[in-house]
């Protein structure tokens, strides 16, 4: 049980820090209910998916700053063929836009390992890459989502047999998420790629020598990123409707969460778990300040300090745990 | 011992050559390995060794030559084809995952789990639960696991890279006899060690490398390490001396550095010795009895919660390594990557220490550097080839660099913390040499070694530490293998003694 609490202390932290703030914002404005939740939920999804797409790169010793971009290639890419097509086209039109995300991801992870040239250089190009590609796509906000992706985010779960009072509070978003990260993390995680994501990352020498095909997985880990951000897209679609050729804040903001989820730039060290709970920690203040009418510009000021204590704080937490 | 009629040789190696650009690292080394032998590879600095270990396993192609695994071509193009031939390397630096535990560890690289837990008990570290994270390991539990790991997939060559260098004593015995028992039940082993002692009780051959071409394969019998070493050297040299003995210089009642009662609460508990201007003091222990606390504590590092340090009689306290940088301690650490900043060239890393006095803020008076850098350079004989980029020196050319610096600049007190582990002997007697040198001129050298042999022919006197205290001092024409040996494990019959 205590080797449990040591081994995701800094996940139970956030779990904990995450609750404080739901009730702070409770206290806050107290009509915050079921559609605050849900709105917050829709809100963070596409942040949350591009943070673990950035965690798994992060994990395997990498950075990957076109995730935004990528994400806006998916977006607008599904917006324009779902336009009018039936709900069976949509499904081969998600199929194909994950597929694309991969595949994006692989470029961005075989340009590195190929070229040698810094993971930050490559992927701050590409960045520039898949941002022109996107324009070139649409070149405004446009497009449309297939209704039931539309449904699939929206509200609260319901469930056939159980009354709605017991279930309805959970945003289906946060279902949707959770789903997502089962599907494409745990089997990862279980197999022996998980293995190596957390062997490159942590040492690539040793792991060559440990006989891990350091290069294929690298550009692995960028494929698994690159679905992540195709997700993520896909998610901006969903919630909006139409596709945004223009990359949100997306960058910046899961690069944030995943420091403050616990995954170690540099690599080798941290799950998913925490950068999840982490962009809702960070969603909920940044929601919080702003119902407390505090000055945006102070706002940026806050969430940036609340990084440097918490990450400062947990090594300190670390610290102490490794003496005693 | 071996059947050597019947088969044909496990390991097979001919003519193999690299070059990397115009540098030619091996002209034309060749290693043949007979069923059940334990073969020493040796070489000095530069002789091509490591090149040669990465061609053999799988790391390098190399440009010529074959390798012959089992009597089949062996082209391997990568560690884990290597594996798979049957060859399995230990080397030099652990080869774990840091962030994953030992469990995950074992899966990645396939080793099945009870021959690993087998072998690690057998090697004699018992206290190993699977979900321990590797980064928070011992160095020395580290090489043992990876020990383990290798004799756990049963290979049929295994190829150890300074197998015992961060091991101590008691550790180091029970990995030969290991691997003794071993090779007795027919494995082959490439043993990679700069000890003597370990290759005569240990090896049935030892091939020797010099300028990137096999000189010899010889038998291992008595006597044999002289010429083993004219071998490696290429020409005769003098057998190593015991060192010459200084006078201690100025008052020998106000020692350069006394140490009292000195404890960190942890595993130094009560260590007193004073070292004196002139004299080199060996400080002699086994593996974690206090010593790199000690030395913590003299660099500045680390602060004592009790006990009192005086330099020239002025008692001092150190908060920060420049603290004791000013009081003319300097500490040349037993991690080369501590101390060195590899990417940088050979003069930048040896005027780093001097810039603090030529150039106040200033710009770096580039001739007087220059000219105090080259003639460090000189002293030390350090191999140039490679002078823009320190970590593409070799072992024993990056430790000069770090005690060059300290000449460069003039020391007064210089703390050496195993300064030779894992580097040839040429350049191990120059480093004898170059610390004698400095004690001649008045430096005080407080020099740890885990080498046993070392005591006599570098050191006036030593202090053995056990279980955080001074347990003996030995004058150097005393300290013999076997009475350090026993001092190391606190064996004394008549109580402890104060330096």
């Amino acid at each position: 049980m205590n080797r449990f609490v040591a081994l995701n202390g800094w996940t139970l932290g956030l779990a904990a820090l995450l609750g404080l703030l739901l009730v702070a914002t409770k206290l806050i404005q107290p009509d915050f209910g079921l559609s605050g939740l849900d709105s917050l939920a829709r809100a963070a999804l596409p942040f949350a998916l591009a943070t673990l797409g950035m965690a798994v790169v992060v994990i395997a010793g990498g950075i990957d700053l076109s995730v935004a971009a990528m994400m806006a290639v998916a977006s607008v890419t599904a917006a324009v063929l779902m336009d009018g097509a039936s709900d069976g086209q949509s499904v081969l039109v998600v199929t194909g836009v994950l597929l694309l995300g991969a595949l994006m991801g692989a470029l961005n992870g075989s340009l590195i390992v190929i070229s040698r040239v810094p993971d930050i250089v490559v992927t701050l190009s590409m960045l520039f890459v898949w941002q022109g590609v996107a324009l070139l796509i649409l070149n405004a906000p446009g497009g449309a989502a297939a209704p039931w992706l539309r449904a699939l985010i929206v509200g609260g779960v319901t469930l056939p047999g159980l009354p709605p009072a017991l279930t309805e509070w959970l945003p289906k978003a946060v279902v949707f998420l959770f789903v997502c990260l089962a599907i494409i993390w745990l089997p990862i995680r279980r197999s022996k790629l998980g293995l190596m994501f957390y062997a490159i990352g942590s040492d690539p020498l040793a792991a060559f020598r440990f006989g891990v095909p350091v290069g294929a997985t690298r550009i692995a880990a960028y494929a698994v990123c690159g679905l992540f951000a195709a997700l993520g897209g896909l998610s901006v679609s969903m919630s909006t409707g139409i596709g945004e050729p223009i990359p949100g804040p997306y960058l910046m903001a899961s690069v944030s969460a995943v420091v403050l989820g616990g995954v170690v730039l540099g690599g080798g060290r941290g799950g998913l778990l925490g950068p999840i709970l982490a962009v809702f920690v960070l969603r909920l203040v940044r929601m919080d300040l702003t119902l407390m009418s505090v000055d945006p510009n102070v706002t940026t000021i806050v969430e940036g300090s609340i990084m440097v204590i918490v990450v400062m704080f947990g090594g300190v937490l670390a610290m102490k745990g490794r003496r005693s | 011992m071996t059947d050597s009629a019947a088969d044909a040789p496990v390991l097979d190696a001919k003519g193999v050559s690299k070059r990397f650009g115009a540098v030619v690292a091996l002209r034309d080394a060749s290693l043949t390995l007979n069923r059940g032998q334990i073969v020493a590879l040796m070489g000095a600095n530069g002789a091509g060794k490591s090149t040669f270990v990465k061609i053999l396993t799988g790391v390098l192609r190399p440009d010529s030559g074959q390798v012959l695994i089992k009597g089949r071509q062996s082209t391997v193009g990568s560690p884990a084809q290597a594996r798979r031939t049957g060859l399995v390397p230990v080397y030099q630096e652990p080869s774990l995952i840091p962030d994953l535990d030992v469990a995950d560890n074992l899966r990645l690289g396939n080793t099945p789990v009870e021959p690993f837990r087998h072998w690690t008990s057998e090697l004699g570290v018992s206290s190993l639960r699977m979900d321990d994270r590797i980064g928070q390991l011992p160095l020395a539990t580290l090489r043992i696991l990876d020990l383990a790991r290798a004799l756990a997939s049963q290979p049929d060559v295994l190829l150890l890279d300074e197998m015992t260098a961060a091991l101590p004593t008691d550790l180091v015995d029970r990995v030969l006899r290991v691997v003794r028992a071993e090779a007795d039940a027919g494995r082959s082993v490439i043993y990679i060690s700069h000890r003597f002692t370990e290759i005569a009780a240990l090896c049935d051959r030892a091939t020797v490398l010099r300028d990137g071409a096999t000189v010899g394969d010889v038998a291992i019998e008595p006597g044999i390490e002289e010429r083993i070493v004219e071998m490696m050297l290429g020409g005769a040299i003098s057998p190593a001396k015991p060192a010459t003995h200084s006078a201690v210089i100025g008052d020998p009642s106000l020692p350069r550095l006394r140490v009292r009662g000195l404890s960190t609460g942890t595993r130094l508990r009560d260590v007193s010795l004073n070292l004196h201007r002139g004299e080199v003091l060996g400080v002699v222990a086994l593996e974690g009895q206090g010593q790199d606390e000690l030395f913590d504590v003299l660099a500045g590092n680390r602060r004592p919660t009790s006990g009192t340090v005086e330099v020239d009689g002025k008692p001092v306290s150190f908060s920060h390594p420049a603290d004791a940088i000013a009081a003319g301690l300097t500490l040349v650490p037993g991690d080369r990557a501590l101390a060195l900043l590899m990417p940088r060239s050979v003069r930048e890393n040896i005027a780093l220490p001097l810039l603090a006095r030529f150039a106040k803020w200033g710009a770096i008076p580039m001739r007087a550097e220059a000219a105090r850098v080259e003639a460090a350079i000189e002293r030390l004989q350090i191999d140039t080839r490679a002078i823009g980029e320190v970590r593409r020196l070799s072992g024993g050319n990056q430790q000069k660099v770090t005690i060059a610096r300290w000449i460069a600049k003039g020391v007064h007190t210089l703390l050496l913390f195993d300064p030779t582990r894992g580097i040839d002997i040429r350049t191990k007697r120059q480093i004898y040499a170059l610390v004698r040198d400095l004690a001649d001129q008045g430096a005080a050298v407080l020099f740890y070694t885990s080498e046993l042999a070392e005591v006599r022919l570098a050191c006036d006197r030593a202090v053995v530490i056990f279980n955080g205290r001074v347990v003996e001092v030995i004058e150097a024409a005393d300290a013999d293998e076997p009475t350090l040996m026993r001092a190391a494990y606190g064996l004394i019959a008549d109580g402890a003694a104060g330096a």
